[in-house]
């Protein structure tokens, strides 16, 4: 690789302890020392906030300066000599770590934080062993601040006010806030007496002292008893980098690893607590078989072997064709891969990943993989972008923090969608519209980008005769502006919306004609390694939706939960449910809305196999197993192993080595196969439908997978609470719904039901209803079919 | 309004007023808005108008005493949205001079900051004013209301190019708020503590734009000098320190009250127009410059003329001119108490020398006063406030250690009898 030559000139000269340092003008002296690892001593400044250079603990002695200055906020300057440990800076360094321990308390022996602690760390450098403080210790009461976050101890607080920083700058909602003055200030949550925001657990990463501690983890284990090891997290399409904590082989934590490219510093709630479904009640520890109706434990010799018989008969019975098999967009690409080779292998086609998608008349090429488009650190630096129905926030939270920045930095972010949107983030332009109407919404986009760009390309006859409003044109004019650095993205909504191609070859349409990058957001932490894999119809299997709607005599599902990962909930129940034989792959015991398969094959987690994830940007990224499975729990690649030598169709493969490297494609191989754009011709657009109720359907962030749905801290937040029905007052008076009532919605034969309570949000469009999908009380329903509304007496 | 309105005979800033005569009227009878009026005719340059206010040296009279001509100059030329600030949060304890310059005298400051604001290309101003003081400011409203109406402030002043619209806003009583960086984060609506510098309020400012911040008697200054020329201003006062300045007299006086004195007049002669030491009594001590500047021994401060560099020679600061005088009768350490509990109470608990030090500070000396004091806990209030002193980010962490370090440099043998008797010495002894 060739080396990156960065160009000096212009950069300053200085001199920190007497080494020499170059700098580019605009850093600071605490940049500078850490550029030639002299360590300076800090509690507020941290790399990725604003400047407080409040703690004083970065005091430096600065040639020419008649006091000492904060390291963190100090620029420097040509010919500047720095010392961190002459007299003047040690006297104010230890000045400050005396003035910081005085009303600390010393309670390290039953302190969380203790062995981790930057404030214990930095005592034992630059405080005294003795204090003179004889005076009594402010007591600061502790804080609720939800089921993640533990406040309980803020007089360990140092006012270092990292986590208010954090809120208002990396999550967008400032939570946290410091009230009152002096020495009563007290970090606190001023809303709700809660943290909601789905990044919250960064803030005990950030908390320098035990004052924020992880109430999972609390008095669980001391942070020298643990191992750690890397792993990336299964869950969101940017693939986390993590650091497991495990004590006694069980994993106790989970933290960041730093990885500038994907996550930075940070993990989402998800990220981080979904751990604790790894330890619960509803882990598998031996196969389950169905006898008279009811799952029993079973042993593998008795399990695997049934299942591949049962697979055989059959499919000699009536035909390959005659299996669906549902790959979750979450399981590795190991897994994926073989079970596609041997599905394939044994002349069945009938294999998907896109389990929540409702249109698949896209023009895609069969080896095309469709992805982000870019790199992902390059959101940050985005000047502009569209995003196309996305519940970003929910779906990408630490790509929604890319965005976040990249809007404070002055990017003109919009939005299209059939959703208020709620990402923390300033947006410039909003476009909020009934789901039938977001095609002709996007073709009006399309149309002005036609207009302002001057594109010479006659417009498609389809979109002739659509006036694009004012607004319209200034949303197409903001991407106009730097268009090699702006970009559209589909979000999941735009993919699953039942007009999923054609909103697609719109957005392709309007990045053309703006010339900016065209991105999908993948769905999940292997969405774009199992397209991939091959784990969706190569020739003319049938994919995830005509699978259910074509019901077949037998299914395979790998870490596929029904109703709640697909989108035909109540399709797919009756599917499964007339289905001669469903085999099940996955770590968990079915939870009681699930309809009940045959067998149940217990396959490890992301934690106890090894793997690989490839995630939105084509990064493939491999770990290994950081736990020893659970019982009798294998890794999934393992059993998919033996039940293809059952089946007469053995891989040759059996080292986890040999299957990384016959499943994982090269860098150059992935790269040549992404890439989102499809040939198809703009027909006409559809009609706008019948004045009936749509639905809009997100999937609640805490109910995405398998995983995270039993996660029980998790389970306890906001925003893991039952769906509400969201729909503008005008609707809500039109059923007759009054404050308090609850709504019923029932759908088609198979008579789902569910009460809901409602929500007024008039910011929906008309006959909109919002609620979401994948929780027991909806995951039921068919997303796309129709539904009926009234109030509940 | 019956006030106390002899401000002595060097009185120009405070000359003429009656308490009732602070309308526009009377403001332009007393020849008012003539400065503004002859620079906007005859189209000044704003160099110019520069260069008069730097020949007067004219001082800043908030605390610092910075070069007034030289901060305008500090202003980018090429900025398209600079503001003005009046530092009107007057919340020195023992300061009460822009409280009388506001409430009798309005016009002079409204003037004042037309013209700063056409010296720096400013078209916005703001009157920050201290949140205990509502009558003063519902009394600016009105003056600004009688401004507008006569076309001294607004769009296209007198027929000229120059536009400036002028606001007053009430801060809620902080002492940090008079700070200049934590009043402009009061004033954006957010919590009063003060920034870093760099970067200065002269770059980033109010919402991130240019701003220059001036206290309101420095502005009352400016209409004064252009009238009467920058010479004439200069010869009032010291070769770097022109004109005259308003003290706010108080403690153990016969007459408490403002007086305005040329500077460099002897602090004998002030405390004369004050009416000398209350019933006759010794006089011990005096703290010259507001309740942050270090207090002087009585002796001392009768040798010292009332200018920045004369003060301090003398070991202390001319600061905003609060000038407390103490009597022998009063206990100095139960002095330092009442001021250490007051910047315990203000420091604002952004940074740590200051949070906890000043109450640190405060737990000590509250000890001492009450009998239970220990020994070497006078040596422990000098290090601590040693500790605190110029490793903050405002001037507020220097402000509480220096009357604690100034208190017991000259007094410490009432602290050490504190300790050791368990009561005052002031109390066995006077």
């Amino acid at each position: 690789m060739s080396e990156i030559v960065i160009d000096k000139s212009g950069w300053l000269n200085l001199q920190i302890n007497g080494k020499p340092v170059q700098m580019p003008p605009g850093s600071t002296v605490m940049e500078a020392a850490q550029e030639i690892k002299e360590f300076i001593p800090h509690f507020c400044y941290h790399k990725k906030l604003s400047l407080a250079a409040s703690c004083r603990m970065c005091l430096v002695q600065v040639e020419k300066f008649p006091k000492p200055v904060p390291a963190c906020a100090t620029p420097v300057s040509e010919g500047m000599k720095v010392w961190t440990r002459s007299e003047i800076a040690l006297a104010a360094q230890q000045s400050v770590m005396e003035f910081l321990l005085i009303n600390h308390p010393l309670d390290c022996p039953i302190c969380d934080q203790g062995g981790e602690c930057q404030l214990q760390d930095m005592a034992v450098g630059y405080g005294k062993g003795t204090s003179q403080y004889r005076e009594n210790k402010r007591v600061v009461p502790g804080k609720e601040m939800g089921p993640l976050v533990s406040a309980a101890e803020m007089s360990r607080c140092i006012q270092c006010t990292r986590c208010v920083r954090f809120g208002d700058e990396i999550a967008g909602q400032m939570e946290l806030g410091m009230i009152y003055r002096g020495d009563r200030a007290q970090i606190t949550p001023f809303i709700n007496d809660t943290v909601e925001s789905e990044l919250s657990g960064n803030m005990i990463d950030l908390c320098p002292v035990g004052a924020l501690t992880s109430k999972p983890f609390r008095y669980q284990a001391r942070t020298w008893e643990l191992s750690r090891r890397k792993s990336v997290s299964p869950h969101d399409a940017l693939g986390a980098n993590l650091i497991v904590q495990l004590r006694r082989n069980q994993v106790v934590r989970v933290q960041p690893l730093e990885n500038e490219a994907v996550n930075e510093c940070w993990l989402s709630d998800r990220d981080r607590f979904s751990y604790e479904a790894l330890n619960s009640e509803a882990r598998l520890t031996k196969p389950l078989v169905k006898k008279d109706g009811v799952l029993i434990e079973a042993d593998w010799q008795e399990a695997l072997p049934l299942a591949a018989a049962r697979l055989k008969n059959i499919m000699e019975r009536d035909g390959c064709e005659s299996l669906g098999v549902l790959i979750s967009p979450h399981a590795t690409l190991e897994e994926a891969t073989l079970l596609s080779r041997l599905m394939r292998a044994l002349g069945c086609d009938n294999i998907d990943h896109r389990l929540r998608q409702q249109d698949f008349s896209h023009a895609f090429q069969p080896s095309q993989v469709p992805w982000l488009g870019m790199p992902i650190a390059d959101v940050s630096k985005l000047k502009a972008a569209l995003f196309v129905g996305s519940f970003l926030r929910h779906d990408q939270p630490l790509l929604a923090a890319r965005v976040r920045q990249a809007a404070r930095r002055g990017a003109v972010i919009s939005s299209l969608h059939s959703m208020p949107s709620d990402w923390m983030l300033p947006l410039a332009h909003e476009k909020v519209v009934a789901p039938s109407q977001v095609a002709s919404a996007l073709a009006a986009l399309v149309v002005a980008a036609h207009r302002e760009a001057k594109v010479e390309q006659t417009l498609p006859t389809a979109l002739q005769g659509i006036t694009p409003s004012v607004a319209d044109a200034a949303m197409v004019r903001s991407l106009l502006n730097t268009p090699e650095r702006s970009a559209i993205f589909l979000g999941s909504f735009a993919q699953q919306h039942s007009e999923a191609a054609l909103l697609h070859t719109l957005a392709q349409r309007l990045a053309e004609y703006t010339k900016v990058t065209f991105g999908v957001l993948p769905e999940a932490a292997n969405s774009v390694g199992a397209a991939l894999a091959g784990a969706q119809p190569q020739k003319n299997g049938l994919n995830a939706r005509a699978m259910l709607e074509q019901p077949r005599k037998a299914y395979v599902l790998l870490h596929t939960e029904v109703p709640f990962d697909v989108a035909q909930g109540s399709t797919a129940r009756a599917a499964m449910e007339q289905a001669d034989f469903v085999l099940s792959l996955s770590p968990f015991r079915p939870s009681e809305e699930s309809a009940l398969p045959d067998i149940v094959l217990p396959i490890a987690p992301f934690t106890e196999t090894s793997g690989t994830f490839i995630n939105m940007e084509g990064r493939a990224q491999s770990f290994y197993g950081v736990a020893p499975p659970l019982g009798e729990t294998r890794p999934g690649w393992r059993v998919i192993a033996a039940l293809a030598g059952l089946l007469g169709q053995p891989f040759t493969e059996m080292e986890p080595d040999e299957v990384r490297a016959s499943c994982v494609p090269s860098a150059d191989s992935v790269t040549a196969r992404l890439s989102n754009r499809i040939d198809s011709v703009l027909s006409t657009l559809p009609q706008a439908a019948e004045k009936t109720i749509e639905r809009v359907a997100g999937v609640p962030i805490y109910h995405a997978d398998p995983l995270v749905r039993r996660a029980t801290s998790l389970q306890c937040t906001p925003l893991a609470a039952s769906p509400k029905a969201a729909m503008n007052a005008a609707l809500a008076a039109r059923l007759g719904l009054v404050k308090g009532r609850m709504v019923r919605i029932t759908q088609g034969k198979n008579a789902t039901e569910a009460l809901l309570f409602w929500v007024c949000d008039d910011r929906l469009p008309t006959n909109t209803v919002r609620f979401d999908m994948a929780h027991p009380l909806t995951a039921g329903f068919d997303v796309c079919g129709e539904f009926h509304l009234e109030a509940a007496s | 309004m019956t006030a106390f309105l002899d401000y002595g005979s060097d009185a120009v800033l405070m000359a003429r007023l009656t308490g009732d005569n602070w309308r526009i009227e009377d403001y332009v009878a007393r020849g008012g808005y003539e400065a503004l009026k002859a620079i906007l005719t005859a189209g000044t340059p704003p160099d110019q108008v520069l260069a008069e206010i730097k020949l007067s040296a004219l001082r800043g009279r908030g605390g610092a005493g910075f070069p007034t001509g030289m901060k305008w100059g500090f202003m980018p030329r090429g900025a398209p949205e600079k503001y003005v600030v009046c530092n009107a949060d007057e919340g020195e304890p023992g300061t009460f001079k822009d409280r009388d310059i506001l409430r009798f005298n309005p016009h002079s400051v409204i003037e004042g900051m037309a013209i700063a604001a056409y010296v720096m290309g400013c078209a916005c101003g703001y009157i920050y004013i201290h949140g205990e003081i509502w009558d003063v400011y519902e009394r600016c409203e009105e003056a600004i209301e009688e401004a507008r109406a006569a076309g001294v402030i607004g769009q296209r002043i007198m027929g000229s190019d120059f536009s400036f619209e002028l606001f007053n806003h009430h801060g809620f009583g902080a002492y940090i708020c008079g700070e200049e960086t934590a009043l402009l984060e009061s004033l954006e609506g957010k919590k009063g503590q003060s920034r870093y510098k760099p970067p200065f309020p002269a770059n980033v400012g109010l919402y991130g734009k240019p701003t220059t911040i001036n206290n309101v008697e420095t502005l009352a200054c400016v209409p004064l000098i252009l009238r009467n020329g920058g010479q004439w201003f200069l010869d009032l006062g010291r070769p770097n320190a022109g004109g005259t300045k308003i003290f706010s007299v108080s403690g153990d006086v016969e007459r408490p009250g403002n007086y305005e004195l040329r500077l460099g007049a002897p602090f004998a002669k002030l405390l004369e127009m004050a009416g000398g030491v209350r019933g006759g009594r010794k006089l011990k001590a005096v703290i010259p410059g507001g309740s942050s500047s270090p207090v002087l021994p009585g002796a001392i401060m009768m040798e010292t003329d009332l200018d920045y560099d004369s003060i301090a020679k003398a070991g202390s600061m001319m600061g905003s001119g609060a000038v407390i005088v103490m009597d022998e009768t009063r206990c100095m350490v139960r002095s330092l108490m009442r001021l250490s509990e007051f910047y315990h109470e203000e420091s604002c608990g952004q940074c740590t020398p200051c949070r906890e030090g000043t109450g640190w500070l405060a737990h000590i000396i509250h000890r001492i006063e009450h009998g239970e004091g220990r020994p070497g806990d006078v040596d422990a209030l000098d290090r601590v406030a040693h500790n605190i002193m110029g490793r903050t980010i405002c001037a507020l962490g220097d402000a509480a250690a220096m009357p604690v370090r100034s208190f017991v440099k000259h007094f410490r043998d009432e602290f050490e009898y504190h300790i050791e008797h368990h009561r005052c010495q002031v109390a066995d002894h006077v």
